[in-house]
């Protein structure tokens, strides 16, 4: 379940609607249980929560008429550039410093646009393969390859600097 | 500096562990004397270790958990009662594994698999975690040492005020090598011990409180447990094994138990 929760909670980037995905994810999964071929199951859980995103998104800009740029601003969060992200170089906690990186990963990740952002989570986070990864968000391999790249690229330029920093600023 | 353009796929692969063997020593040797290679290599490194980290994920909120336990449970709770005429429930052809007639398992191990790595008894948890271990400290694994159901079963009798089931499963991996008493939610319940390639199962049986027919494996301070019921009891095993040899456990169990009835 803390998986369908993450990728909902990342795809979605919103707490509250990464409930109601995974909750209609998981009711879709009861119904559908007769078509599941004892495939691996993560994976075909995770397909689920991910059609069930899209839904939520269409069904929600529709309704509400509202872009997806407006929505991000609205939570605030999202929409954040990197450098606003505050770092507490005073505190000699590491274990305190630990919570900031984690923070900051998080918000960047956050950040990526989505198609990188989804094969990051699901690579990094819910370590599945290239093959589930390009079967669930159905593109062919090398597109989940190049979009794995790119991602770690981006996300390289954002954070790198910031946690050498960070790690520096440490007596 | 940067690594040579056609090197990076690789590099990824190295680091995703999906390069054959073949390729990941040539990368990993190109990445010695290439020093862009080794340099983005690194960085690659870095930031996989910042990205795994294992508390960036998000995890689901407990009235999260609770809600959709509460829905598997009400949608499973029908299916265990078809499972009293198997021959009527149309899935279970389907399904070679769910062949005993066990509609619930299709609900049961998809909570098994995703619903609730937390169970709400967690009392009852910390004491069965703390036994198996006594178990093992203590070199008190078994009062009782046999691979014999029949020596097994009749050992249980009058020592405690139900008739446990104890099947055995040698042949599916698991051979039982004895039993024994231990005392669980302020009762004295019967636990079978099982092996797994050198690892301990204990398995605790007491009376169900109420039937429910989710079945939860979680890990624990390394340990994995399962949790399920059956015809008013519950089930508890507990090891040091992977979570999919405890589950593969379960069913083993389930499966020769609905046979031998």
């Amino acid at each position: 379940m803390d998986a369908a929760y993450n990728l909902a909670r990342y795809l979605s980037r919103d707490p509250i609607a990464a409930e109601d995905v995974v909750q209609e994810a998981f009711l879709r999964a009861l119904r559908a249980f007769r078509t599941y071929r004892g495939e691996a199951a993560k994976p075909w859980l995770l397909a689920i929560v991910r059609n069930c995103f899209h839904d939520w998104g269409k069904a929600n800009r529709d309704r509400r008429g509202i872009s997806e740029e407006e929505e991000d601003g609205r939570y605030g969060a999202p929409g954040r550039p990197i450098d606003d992200i505050h770092l507490d170089h005073d505190t000699p906690e590491v274990i305190l410093l630990r919570r900031r990186e984690v923070e900051m990963v998080r918000t960047t990740l956050e950040n990526l646009p989505e198609p990188f952002r989804e094969a990051l989570v699901l690579r990094e986070l819910e370590d599945l393969s290239y093959k589930e990864i390009a079967l669930l968000t159905e593109v062919p391999i090398g597109t989940v390859m190049s979009r794995l790249a790119r991602a770690r690229q981006m996300l390289g330029e954002m954070l790198l600097p910031r946690v050498e920093s960070g790690r520096k600023a440490q007596p | 500096m940067t690594g040579c353009a056609d090197r990076m796929v690789l590099l990824h692969g190295l680091i995703d562990g999906e390069l054959d063997a073949a390729n990941s020593v040539s990368v990993e040797a190109h990445a010695k004397t290439c020093l862009g290679c080794a340099e983005e290599l690194r960085r690659l490194k870095t930031i996989h270790g910042l990205v795994s980290a294992a508390d960036i994920r998000h995890h689901a909120p407990h009235e999260l958990r609770d809600r959709i336990a509460e829905f598997m449970e009400k949608a499973t709770a029908p299916a265990s009662a078809r499972m009293t005429m198997p021959s009527r429930w149309p899935g279970a052809s389907r399904l070679p594994w769910v062949a005993g007639g066990a509609g619930a398992m299709m609900g049961a191990s998809l909570a098994l698999l995703f619903a609730a790595p937390q169970f709400t008894n967690t009392g009852v948890q910390d004491q069965i975690v703390a036994s198996h271990v006594r178990s093992l400290l203590e070199s008190h694994l078994t009062d009782v040492a046999t691979s014999n159901q029949h020596t097994l079963k009749p050992w249980f009798n009058g020592r405690i005020d139900f008739a446990p089931p104890v099947v055995e499963l040698a042949d599916r991996g698991f051979p039982l090598i004895g039993g024994r008493l231990d005392y669980i939610g302020g009762r004295v319940v019967p636990v079978l011990v099982y092996q797994r390639r050198r690892h301990t199962i204990n398995l605790f049986i007491r009376p169900a409180g109420k039937p429910s027919p989710v079945t939860v494996t979680t890990r624990r301070e390394g340990y994995s447990l399962a949790r399920w019921t059956d015809d008013g009891l519950e089930f508890w095993a507990i090891s040091d094994v992977n979570p999919d040899d405890l589950r593969l456990f379960h069913r083993a169990f389930a499966l020769r138990l609905k046979r031998e009835l």
